[in-house]
């Protein structure tokens, strides 16, 4: 029988998948059949593991026959190559970890497969997450499923591509500035970032340490709701991830939502994203829920402060490609250092080596109070600001993005100009805050019809009203 | 503003071999993102220690575990081996 996959959610899956509407092998095979042929033109997966998810379909099958299913069994995923998988290659979308094959399971991997999932395969991204339009891959660019000529966001763009092309039912992602929300807002997706230390990030390539979070990609609240509870969890291999007595479960059936006006208004975003937004805020309004205007003054600092605090946990993270241990070595190389310092210049792409050159300025003697001690203490602030707001409301409102998708080769240029796009997404990284984007409508553009995000954000582990207020925008 | 011994020095540094041609692209694209993130000079911070983080206690208790499980598999991925040794070039 043939899956009608576009209407499908988890949940649906699911019950179908119980009901014995279809086994987990068809269903993983009719993604596997679409994500191919879709994959020639979009780049979405670097890998598909066919192999492995029939053992993992067979698997699931044993649970479901046995009772035993949870609420991802059988379901399809996708997962972004830069979370460890036993025995496969993982490359974090670099040519520095060419043929590097992961020899232990991230705890995210552990659990899907615990909960009965199939893994599809290794999802593209930019190079070691860097990046807001997946054209840092050394692998190539992932297109937009929506409009091949635009880019699908980054740098989870695989991920989000591999979902939005009905290339899996969901997918993970990482985000340390945004790399989930905007490219879910860009692909029409719900990505949401978790509070930090909530997901385990043991496994997880480190692009910036105090600020990496795994989250899931879905096509709706719930999906991503199920898979957040699947991954998450404390544990002993990551000392930053939080007990799960922490979060508190809280019912509320009116929330009050706080909008950053002055924040909102500033120049940059695009006139036709803000109205979308504003009549996001009406649609809130209008369900009986209260919008008022906060004050967050130091949330412009956050986008400079990020960009001084992840290039510097960057350049200490990337140290570890050293061409010794494993991945790409240079062949030409004479002597040590040569061999550090040319598969380092071969092995990383120029906005890698950018950013651990910005990060190795703002951490040298002479430079370190003024660039890395004040964004550090400038975070701090960002934090409190918002620990202050939270207390008058339950989520706070932005645009995820400030502008739609835009086209490839855009903004390569103008580096300035690509890490704008994380305007309002860093802020909650910054601060530690879960963040979720929900598909808010479209513009047009060019005769095209393109995605817009609404970005929610609630205080640290208020995971429980920031899936309250994302299921009233979008039930 | 950066010169070109700065991103020379930078490069020797972080241990990255770059182009002449990169080195002045670099030039001023670093000076653009550090005339950017300057911005953050604009706001009274309170002195005193600047913490990356929520502290709280980690500790666990120090168990053995079985070793030698992951030499094989880890070793697989050196460019250059040699019995359970790395192999690198001559240091100088």
């Amino acid at each position: 029988m043939a899956i009608d996959l576009h209407p499908l959610t988890l949940a649906k899956a699911r019950k179908d998948l119980d009901s014995g509407a279809y086994a987990p092998l068809e269903l993983a095979n009719a993604y596997l059949a679409n994500a191919k042929s879709k994959n020639k033109e979009l780049n979405a997966y670097l890998e598909f593991f066919e192999d492995t998810a029939v053992e993992d379909a067979k698997r699931a099958a044993e649970m479901i026959k046995g009772g035993k299913a949870t609420a991802i069994t059988g379901i399809p995923v996708a997962v972004k190559d830069n979370m460890l998988i036993k025995g496969k290659i993982s490359t974090s979308g670099s040519k520095v970890l060419t043929g590097h094959r992961a020899t232990y399971d991230a705890t995210v991997i552990e659990k899907l497969r615990e909960g009965g999932a199939i893994i599809l395969g290794r999802t593209n991204m930019d190079e070691f997450a860097m990046g807001s339009s997946n054209e840092t891959s050394a692998y190539g660019p992932v297109r937009n499923p929506l409009d091949p000529t635009r880019v699908p966001g980054g740098s989870s763009g695989g991920s989000a591509a591999a979902v939005a092309m009905d290339g899996a039912l969901a997918s993970l992602g990482s985000d340390t500035g945004g790399s989930i929300r905007q490219p879910a807002a860009l692909c029409g997706l719900v990505g949401f970032k978790p509070t930090y230390g909530a997901v385990s990030r043991y496994g997880l390539m480190a692009l910036a340490s105090s600020l990496d979070q795994i989250g899931p990609f879905a096509k709706t609240v719930e999906d991503a709701e199920i898979l957040f509870e699947a991954i998450r969890g404390y544990d002993r291999n990551d000392s930053t991830s939080i007990p799960n007595e922490r979060f508190p479960h809280e019912k509320k059936t009116k929330l009050k939502i706080g909008v950053p006006r002055a924040f909102v208004d500033m120049k940059g975003i695009d006139p036709d994203v803000k109205k979308n937004f504003d009549q996001a805020l009406d649609a809130f309004k209008k369900k009986g829920h209260r919008v008022i205007d906060v004050e967050l003054p130091y949330l412009s600092y956050g986008l400079p402060a990020y960009y001084v605090i992840m290039p510097a946990e960057a350049s200490a993270n990337l140290a570890r490609y050293d061409g010794i241990r494993y991945g790409y070595s240079s062949k030409e190389a004479g002597t040590l250092m040569e061999v550090y310092k040319r598969s380092r210049g071969e092995g990383f792409g120029r906005e890698a080596r950018r950013r651990v050159l910005l990060g190795t300025y703002v951490l040298s003697a002479g430079y370190y109070d003024a660039y890395y001690n004040k964004a550090v203490a400038v975070r701090r602030i960002i934090a409190s600001d918002f620990d202050r707001v939270f207390k008058g409301v339950d989520v706070i409102a932005t645009p995820t993005s400030p502008s739609p998708a835009f086209r490839l080769g855009e903004k390569t240029d103008d580096p300035i100009k690509m890490y704008l796009e994380d305007i309002f997404t860093v802020t909650a990284n910054i601060a530690g805050i879960p963040g979720i984007s929900l598909p808010s409508g479209t513009v047009s553009r060019d005769g095209k019809d393109l995605p817009v995000g609404l970005q929610l954000m609630a205080g640290r582990t208020r995971e429980d009203l920031l899936f309250t207020a994302a299921k009233a925008f979008m039930p | 503003m950066l010169s070109n011994d700065d991103i020379k020095h930078l490069a020797q540094l972080a241990r990255i071999s770059l182009s002449q041609e990169e080195e002045q692209k670099l030039m001023k694209d670093l000076g653009g993102i550090l005339g950017y993130v300057s911005e953050i000079g604009k706001v009274v911070t309170e002195a005193g220690e600047p913490s990356a983080g929520e502290l709280r206690n980690v500790m666990r208790e120090d168990e053995s575990r079985e070793g030698g499980a992951y030499t094989g598999s880890i070793l697989a991925n050196a460019p250059q081996c040699e019995g359970k040794y790395l192999k690198v070039k001559q240091i100088f």
